[in-house]
């Protein structure tokens, strides 16, 4: 296999609250190849935008951040330099939000934002430049009369327009990777699809790799290569989109299929698994599913289950994964 | 935007008829008589009750508040303020020789103010907890609970008669005039004003870049590979400005009324001391012109406000 573009190993994350210590994510690893698309899937606060932020140090001061590798290209992200990050941010990796009513800038034209996204990686800053790609962009991700939107505030562009320009923003210097935190989650249904729409033709034009973070079981199913799925803060399978849909070696990797009688609902919407995701600040001993697993046992109740490899390119933390193998 | 500002702007000329009508009346309802006023104690005899009455009804002030205030009003309008019930001169001119050493004070003192405010409160909110951002946090709870006359005494100590660098009274000397002359008279009063409003300035720039930090505009601005620098000047700070000035505008007066205390110790020949002493000695026409033209001063300064919102926040200019 070649070298991944991303590799991110052991990484943790702590947060220091009034409530005590929350550990956020836990001893995570995370492989991106070149072009691939790699979906992280969990119920709400399992640790996937604390993930995701950790790459490029976009996380505030007071998470504690703690990784054996993170590494682009092979460039060690833990130790760069401020400078040399930044060049990597918005460059070869570009980032989508998760709600675009407050990820732009409400006082800058939304012009002026997209044109900034270029300028800052320009060898010879060039505003005219600049600015006549993103109208260029802005164009090419479906907004309609580009030369004349530029000039417009985020308050007059819809939701879906504003995710438009965000992944306009995005991918404005031919990223390697693009990493998207729920880019639809905030958008109307019918608003959803134009978005994924644009946002698979924008990784299929650019080559990216994507790393998606999604509610969405659907989207999961249609976009991407590879799932990693994501229980308080850490990781509890990793496998092919087929192979995990088709044979789920993970208790609550399998609670989530199970409730989808169909594709297009949300994790959270359908409460898929009775019981709720532990607190972080004091997470249960042994494997931290336990209460909510229908298979548990004693020995769940005491040990924490290592993330194994059980077969090419997919993984388990789950004792007994042996077991789901052979009801499928 | 123009019928935003028609809005304001028709607001504004209510509330200043309401100031008008209720300095008027306030004025005319204070105990003590500017006729009497003026005639010692000692020749107060039975005559002098026809005397004050003769003299009321020239003036006019024996009839009914209603009327005077029309009578008074319809002359304003027309630019006439009245004269000064002790000295005969036009209001109009009183003010007009006094507004501008005010003016210049106010002005120089706010812009003092703000470069106080902006660098300590970006640095305290860039750096929260840190020894800069406690710093910061004693000077401006120093500036707004020392009182003014207060850190003029020390200042008038230390720098003028200590050692001597700076004067400590009037506006200029006569026998040596010019700007730079100016410039040093106005450097202790307009220091004094500054860093006395400089306070509640840099906890509301701290607080509201506090809140423009957090926002995720802020982390797509990093995102994309922004330096701090352009983060806080480029982002951050035109959307923190949009709570601010509001804050500077209401808190003109305040302003004003600082600049009045300093006016007093500082023998600065503005508004404030003819205020005073109008107000020691009744002088109706002069007081109520003084009001009129504050009213005039704060309402020109939120309409200011307004336009600067309107500059600021492209949202505004919808609504
Ligand atoms: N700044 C912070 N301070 C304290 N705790 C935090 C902070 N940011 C995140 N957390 C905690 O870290 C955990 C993981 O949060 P994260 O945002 O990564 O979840 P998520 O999987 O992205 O959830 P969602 O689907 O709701 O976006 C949560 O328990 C959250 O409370
Ligand atoms: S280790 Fe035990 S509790 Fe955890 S998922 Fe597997 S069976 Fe369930
Ligand atoms: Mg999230």
């Amino acid at each position: 296999m070649t070298e991944p573009l991303l590799q991110i190993k052991g990484l943790s994350v702590d947060f220091r609250t009034d409530d005590g210590v929350v550990h956020a994510v836990t001893d995570v690893s995370l492989a991106v190849q070149p072009g691939e698309i790699v979906a992280i899937v969990g119920e709400s606060g399992s640790g996937k935008t604390v993930t995701a932020m950790s790459v490029l140090r976009l996380l505030p001061k007071a998470a504690e951040v703690s990784a054996d590798a993170i590494a682009f290209r092979g460039t060690d992200l833990r130790t760069l330099s401020a400078a040399r990050l930044r060049a990597i941010r918005g460059g070869p990796v570009g980032m989508i939000f998760q709600d675009p009513m407050t990820a732009l800038n409400p006082v800058m034209t939304i012009g002026g934002q997209v044109a900034e996204a270029v300028l800052l990686h320009q060898r010879r800053p060039d505003r005219k430049a600049a600015w006549r790609r993103a109208v260029e962009l802005l164009g090419l991700v479906g907004v309609p009369d580009p030369a004349e939107r530029v000039k417009q505030y985020p308050h007059e562009f819809s939701g879906g327009m504003r995710q438009r320009a965000m992944i306009a923003m995005a991918i404005a210097n031919d990223p390697d990777l693009i990493i998207a935190d729920e880019p639809t989650t905030a958008l109307d249904v019918t608003i959803q699809a134009q978005v994924l729409a644009l946002l698979r033709k924008a990784q299929a034009e650019t080559g990216a790799a994507t790393i998606l973070i999604t509610h969405d079981l659907g989207v999961v199913a249609e976009l991407a290569d590879r799932v990693v799925v994501m229980y308080a803060g850490r990781v509890v399978e990793s496998a092919g989109v087929r192979e995990l849909f088709a044979v789920p070696r993970h208790p609550y990797t399998k609670g989530l299929l199970a409730s989808l009688p169909r594709m297009d609902l949300d994790v959270d919407q359908l409460d898929p698994i009775p019981g709720n995701p532990p607190n972080m600040a004091a997470p249960p001993a042994g494997c931290p599913f336990h209460p909510r697993c229908p298979l548990a046992r004693d020995r769940c109740r005491t040990e924490l289950p290592p993330l194994l490899e059980i077969g090419v390119g997919r993984s388990s933390a789950c004792h007994f994964h042996d077991e789901l193998a052979v009801t499928a | 935007m123009g019928a935003f500002l028609v809005r304001r702007l028709s607001i504004n000329v209510l509330v200043f008829f309401l100031i008008t009508i209720a300095v008027f009346a306030l004025v005319h309802k204070t105990p003590g008589d500017p006729i009497a006023m003026q005639i010692p104690a000692d020749q107060l005899n039975s005559g002098s009750a026809d005397f004050i009455a003769q003299k009321r009804a020239e003036l006019g002030l024996d009839r009914s508040l209603v009327v005077q205030y029309w009578h008074w009003l319809t002359n304003a309008l027309h630019g006439d303020l009245g004269y000064s019930l002790l000295n005969g001169r036009p209001v109009t001119e009183l003010l007009g020789e006094r507004i501008g050493p005010t003016i210049e004070l106010m002005g120089v003192g706010l812009l003092i103010s703000l470069l106080i405010a902006f660098p300590l409160g970006i640095l305290a909110a860039r750096r929260r907890n840190s020894w800069l951002d406690y710093g910061a946090t004693v000077v401006s709870l120093g500036s707004v609970s020392i009182p003014v006359f207060f850190v003029a005494l020390i200042v008038i100590y230390v720098f003028t008669l200590k050692f001597q660098w700076f004067p400590s009274s009037g506006i200029s000397d006569p026998t040596n005039p010019g700007l730079l002359d100016s410039l040093h008279h106005l450097v202790l009063p307009a220091l004094i004003l500054g860093f006395g409003n400089s306070g509640p300035f840099m906890r509301y720039v701290r607080s509201s870049m506090i809140t423009e930090l957090d926002a995720d505009y802020v982390r797509t601005a990093n995102a994309k590979g922004a330096s701090p620098r352009r983060v806080v000047l480029r982002h951050a700070f035109r959307n923190s400005l949009i709570p601010v000035l509001t804050v500077i505008a209401t808190n003109l007066p305040q302003l004003l009324a600082g600049a009045v205390v300093i006016e007093q110790v500082f023998a600065w020949p503005g508004m404030g001391q003819l205020a005073v002493s109008s107000v020691n000695q009744h002088d109706y026409s002069v007081i109520v012109g003084f009001a009129l033209l504050i009213a005039i001063i704060v309402l020109l300064s939120n309409l200011l406000a307004d336009v600067l919102y309107t500059v600021v926040d492209p949202r505004v200019r919808l609504r």
